[in-house]
Formats: structure tokens, C-alpha cells, sequence
């Protein structure tokens, strides 16, 4: 089975979400880097399906040259053979990532054959858009299901498995299909050492990013306003309990 | 004219569907509706009154349930023949899905999840806002298309009545879709027993990596249970594997809504905080009086959570007497 799992580089905020003086992007000063929590879970579904069904997995991604290191830490996972399709770093919108994507995918697949299962993130946890993955599948003409909680495949079928509203939705998708995976699906694994070790010689191979622009456009970033603080200091230690209770009772949650 | 997607499940309307409308009606122009499927038909009094004039009834044997696929084709077709200035939809994880394969079908921009803030429809291309970062970050954005494809952010505009509530005529078709393009097709769909869940108790109590164990949740569990609630946690929790992603609360777990949320051990990170924020109340409990989840909530209580937990459990039980 050959697997490919599309990953985000985003910046991983604390506190808050600083932007920069430009109103153009988040500050990243200070910030690491990780990978969208719904893509490690897309990419542990994906080895898991090596695992289990034999072959190989790739990863991909769009984004700065230093998204290296997402596609570093998908080898240190098990991934065996990484894309990286390098932008200026700036925000691209979601027709043009998907066309740039969408391409590198027919390129690889003219090379190495199909891909059974290509894996996305639900919705990029910066951007939010909910859509890459939906388009690339249109492009490639492969049916597409997002929101994906469950996972398993039978030879020519996969059955994806979600919960929208409290009801459980099961979908069959004929392969070679796309499927949008959400945090949840899978506890993601950690790099073992000897994974680590091999993430170093991956070869990453650059792709150059081939798509127009389309009608959506950044024009700034704006943090909304902070809330003024409202803090009650009820006490330190068990003996602020009491007024804890008093609270809830007010509440008449008692 | 604007077009709606109306959202529901076998006739029983999503309540984001009002959301839509209400929004739609900001556009100074008329509003029609569209329903997905028979079950749906029933609805149509209920979009007159959020100023819908006209509902498109969609019929056809693949739109008895939701299916993307065959949701998109009914949109495509009735969009080609309407040619709305915008098609909307609710800002839910089926809105989303539905405009996303719209949009691949057209090839055209679709903008997730906007706001009410701002809104600038004066020229062809619109301005608008939409939340990033599950909302704690906006974006202005501009959209530039014959037909503009958006979804309203989930709670984002006020669910309001029309001034002047229209009648929305029904109005049925049969959208042309392409069985073989029903590519992805639901084998089976349960709707599970829902008792209390994260999103709907009225009291949370919530765990953070401060409580050090999966076993250090039972006197979490043991509040909880005192107070007719649930126990929630933060992701550092989930991903150390003490619980089960159903309890995070936060960007890429579950949004509350309840009375109180207690917060114990959970330092207040802003994905963690966006998915804490509509709880009416926040108390948080933490030996860090600095922690962002101490700053922002509305009463705290400094120290370990494993004295001052079972400490409010007890302090409930000897008030009841038991
Ligand atoms: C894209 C993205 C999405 C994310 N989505 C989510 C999400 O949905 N939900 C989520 O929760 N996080 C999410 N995160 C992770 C988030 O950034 C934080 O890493 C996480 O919330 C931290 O969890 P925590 O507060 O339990 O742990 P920490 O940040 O380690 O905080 C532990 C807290 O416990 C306190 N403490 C320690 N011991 C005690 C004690 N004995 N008594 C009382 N207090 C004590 C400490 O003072 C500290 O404040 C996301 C991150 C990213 C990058």
C-alpha cells in the first residue's frame, strides 16, 4: 500500500497570538514550530496502514524551506520519503496550495505509481480553511470524506468512520481515495531514538510550487481585543474551598 | 439574491441554519433558501420568519441523507440555474464540507467561517472578517467571484428573526446528480445515546498536565459526579494518553458552553483557552498565580489541585449533610 500523508508547519502559540507590525502574519519571535495536531494524527493513521497492509508512506508538504523539519520529524516517525514544495513563506491561499499540491501528487505518482490513500488534516490548525484536501481530491477525481475518526481498509475499499452532532456516520470509499482525518482518531506515537537517527538522511526532495493565485486574499491579521481581566482571588490552598462551594451554590448548582 | 443553505438531519433543522440566515439578511438583498432532501420540506415556515422569501426544495433519492457529494451536485446545479451573488452555509463541519466540494467543483474561492464583523459588499470584490486559529485570531480577507462561496462562523452572529418575517414559497426541483459522482456513500449512520455531553453540562471540571496521571483524575471524576457534571482536560493530557480525546477541551477538541468550568493544573494556552471561553464561569485552580488560565478566569484559587479538589468535594458534602 502506498500512503501519503499533506502536512502543515504552523507556529505554536502560548499564551496568545502576537501578529507582526505589517498585520501580515503571526510574530513567530520566540515561537516554535509543529506540526497540525490533526496531521500527526493523519500521519500516525498512515503508518499504521503500512504497518498493517505492508508498503510505504510519505509525507508532503507546502510551505517554507524550513518545513524540513516536519517532514524530519514525519521520518523519525516511519516515514520513508518526503516532498517539500517550497513557498516564499508567505500565506497562500487555498486554491493555489491545492493546485500546487495537487501537481506535485501526479508528479510523484507518474514516478512511483498511486497513492491508495492519500491522508489530510481536517482544517489546517492556523489557516482554517477546510478545503486543500476537497479540492486536491476533485482535481485527482478520487473520492474524498473529511472529519475522519475511524479507519480501516480491505483491499480495494476504505471504511471511514466520524461522529457529527452525536451521529456516527460510516462511508466506503472505493480506492484510490482522499481522506481528512481528525485529532482524535489515534494517539500519535513518539520518534524512537533509531527513528531519529534515520530522519537525518531522508532525502527531501524540493519540488517547485506550480499553481495561480485564486480569489481569496489575505489583507491583515488582527488579533481581537483582549478581554479586561475580571480575576477574584478566592485564597490559596484546601481552605479557599468553602468559598468555591459558596460559588456554585449561588449558581444553584448545589 | 443570496442563497442559503439551510442545514439539518433528516428534517430536524441544525439551529447555526438561523445563524445563516440572519447573517445572509445583512446583504441588503434577497434572501432565498435551499433544503437538501424531502425530510426538509416541513421547514419552510421557519426560514420565512428569518426573512428567507422563496425556499428551493431540493428532491432526488440521494439526498434522503447527507452525502457530500451528491449536497454539492444539488448546490452546483441549482447555483447554475439561480446564479446567486453568494451561496452560504453554516459554519458547522458539514457546511464546511458541503462548500469545500462546491468549490472544487466550480473551481472557485470559498472563505470558511466569517464573521459579522465589517462586512464590505460595496464593489464586486467583498471584503470580509473570518476567525483563524479556531477563532483567536481574525482575518481580513477579500473574495473575488461570481458566486461568492462562504460559511458563518459557528456563534458568531446573534440568531435574529426577520423585522418583517416574509413567507418562503416553496419552490421543489430535482437537482441532475451524478450517481456515479456520489462517489462516497454512507453505509450506515446510529444516532448514539447522548446524556451529558462536554459541549452541553452545565459544570466542567477540567485537567490539565498539573494533575500528573490518568489515575490522578479520580478526584476530578469524584466532583464531577457530585455536581452533576463532566470531566474535561487539555490536550497535554490526551496526548500523554491519561484520557480520551472525547474529554479535550480546546481548538481541536470540544467547545463548552457550561455554567462553571473548573480548570485545575492547565496552564491557559490560547488553543486550550478558545475551546474553554463560553463557559459562563471560570474557575481556576493552579499552584502558578501567573498562569494565563489564573489571569483570564474569573475567580482562582492558588495551590495544588490534589489538596483542593477533594477539599471542595468534601466541603459540598458536609454542606448537603452526607
Ligand atoms: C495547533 C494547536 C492546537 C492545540 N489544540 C489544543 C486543544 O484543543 N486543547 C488544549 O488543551 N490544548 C491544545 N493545544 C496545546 C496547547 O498549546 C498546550 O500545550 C496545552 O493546552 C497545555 O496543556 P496543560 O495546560 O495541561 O499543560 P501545561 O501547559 O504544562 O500546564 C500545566 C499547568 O498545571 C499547573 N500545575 C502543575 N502542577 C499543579 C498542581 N499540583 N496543582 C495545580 N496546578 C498545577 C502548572 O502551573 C501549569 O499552569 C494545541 C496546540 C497547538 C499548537
Amino acid at each position: 500500500m502506498r500512503v501519503l500523508v499533506c502536512i502543515k508547519r504552523v507556529p505554536a502559540p502560548g499564551a496568545r497570538i502576537n501578529v507582526t507590525e505589517d498585520g501580515l502574519a503571526v510574530d513567530t519571535t520566540n515561537l516554535g514550530f509543529t506540526t497540525s495536531p490533526h496531521e500527526e494524527c493523519a500521519l500516525e493513521a498512515g503508518l499504521q496502514l503500512v504497518e498493517e497492509h505492508g508498503g510505504s508512506a510519505t509525507a508532503l508538504t507546502l510551505g517554507p524551506p524550513e518545513a524540513e523539519e516536519q517532514l524530519r520529524y514525519a521520518a523519525s516517525l516511519g516515514v520513508t520519503d518526503a516532498a517539500l514544495i517550497p513557498t516564499d513563506g508567505t500565506d497562500w491561499d487555498p486554491q493555489r496550495t491545492a493546485r500546487a499540491i495537487g501537481h506535485v501528487i501526479a508528479e510523484l505518482e507518474a514516478v512511483g505509481g498511486e497513492f491508495d490513500v492519500i491522508l489530510f488534516g481536517n482544517e489546517s490548525a492556523d489557516s482554517g480553511g477546510f478545503q486543500v484536501g476537497v479540492r486536491v481530491a476533485r482535481a485527482l477525481g478520487r473520492p474524498m470524506i473529511t472529519g475522519a475518526k475511524g479507519l480501516t481498509m480491505d483491499g480495494t475499499t476504505a471504511r471511514v468512520q466520524r461522529e457529527i452532532d452525536g451521529t456516527q456516520e460510516v462511508y466506503e470509499l472505493r480506492l484510490p481515495a482522499i481522506i481528512g482525518v481528525k485529532e482524535g482518531i489515534n494517539l500519535p506515537r513518539y520518534p524512537t531514538m533509531k527513528g531519529r537517527l534515520a530522519s537525518r538522511k531522508l532525502g527531501v526532495q524540493i519540488h517547485e510550487a506550480v499553481g495561480e493565485p485564486g480569489g481569496q486574499r489575505m489583507v491583515q491579521l488582527v488579533s481581537p481585543p483582549e478581554q479586561e481581566s475580571r480575576l477574584v482571588v478566592l485564597g490559596a490552598g484546601p481552605a479557599a474551598a468553602d468559598k468555591v462551594v459558596d460559588l456554585l451554590a449561588e449558581r444553584g448548582l448545589l | 439574491m443570496i442563497l442559503v443553505l439551510v442545514e439539518h438531519d433528516r428534517g430536524v433543522l441544525a439551529p447555526a441554519s438561523f445563524e445563516a440566515l440572519t447573517f445572509a439578511r445583512a446583504f441588503d438583498c434577497e434572501v432565498h433558501a435551499i433544503t437538501l432532501g424531502a425530510p426538509a420540506d416541513e421547514l419552510a415556515p421557519y426560514l420565512g420568519a428569518y426573512g428567507a422569501t422563496a425556499v428551493h426544495q431540493a428532491h432526488h433519492d440521494l439526498l434522503v441523507d447527507y452525502g457530500p457529494d451528491a449536497s454539492a451536485d444539488a448546490l452546483v446545479s441549482l447555483v447554475a440555474t439561480l446564479k446567486p451573488g453568494a451561496l452560504m452555509a453554516t459554519g458547522t463541519d458539514r457546511g464546511n464540507e458541503v462548500l469545500a466540494h462546491v468549490a472544487a467543483r466550480l473551481d472557485a474561492p470559498f472563505v470558511a467561517n466569517v464573521t459579522g464583523e465589517n462586512l464590505d459588499a460595496s464593489a464586486d470584490r467583498w471584503e470580509l472578517t473570518r476567525i483563524r486559529w479556531g477563532g483567536s485570531l481574525h482575518e481580513r480577507a477579500t473574495i473575488t467571484a461570481d458566486v461568492r462561496l462562504l460559511t458563518v462562523a459557528l456563534h458568531a452572529v446573534e440568531p435574529t428573526p426577520a423585522p418583517a418575517p416574509a413567507v418562503a414559497t416553496p419552490m421543489p426541483f430535482t437537482p441532475t446528480i451524478d450517481p456515479s459522482a456520489a462517489i462516497t456513500i454512507v453505509r450506515d449512520r446510529v444516532k448514539r445515546e447522548v446524556g451529558q455531553t462536554l459541549a452541553t453540562a452545565s459544570v466542567v471540571v477540567g485537567g490539565g498536565r498539573g494533575v500528573g496521571s490518568a489515575e490522578g483524575f479520580e478526584p476530578l471524576e469524584a466532583l464531577a459526579r457530585e455536581l452533576g457534571g463532566v470531566v474535561g482536560c487539555s490536550r497535554a493530557v490526551t496526548n500523554n494518553g491519561w484520557r480520551n480525546h472525547t474529554d479535550q477541551v480546546g481548538q481541536t477538541g470540544t467547545r463548552i458552553g457550561a455554567d462553571v468550568y473548573l480548570a485545575c493544573g492547565i496552564s491557559g494556552a490560547i488553543q486550550h483557552w478558545v475551546g474553554a471561553s463560553g463557559a459562563k464561569c471560570i474557575i481556576a485552580i493552579n499552584t502558578d498565580a501567573a498562569a494565563n488560565m489564573v489571569t483570564k478566569a474569573d475567580y482562582a484559587v492558588i495551590g495544588d489541585l490534589h489538596e483542593i479538589v477533594p477539599a471542595i468535594t468534601a466541603a459540598i458534602r458536609s454542606r448537603r449533610g452526607v
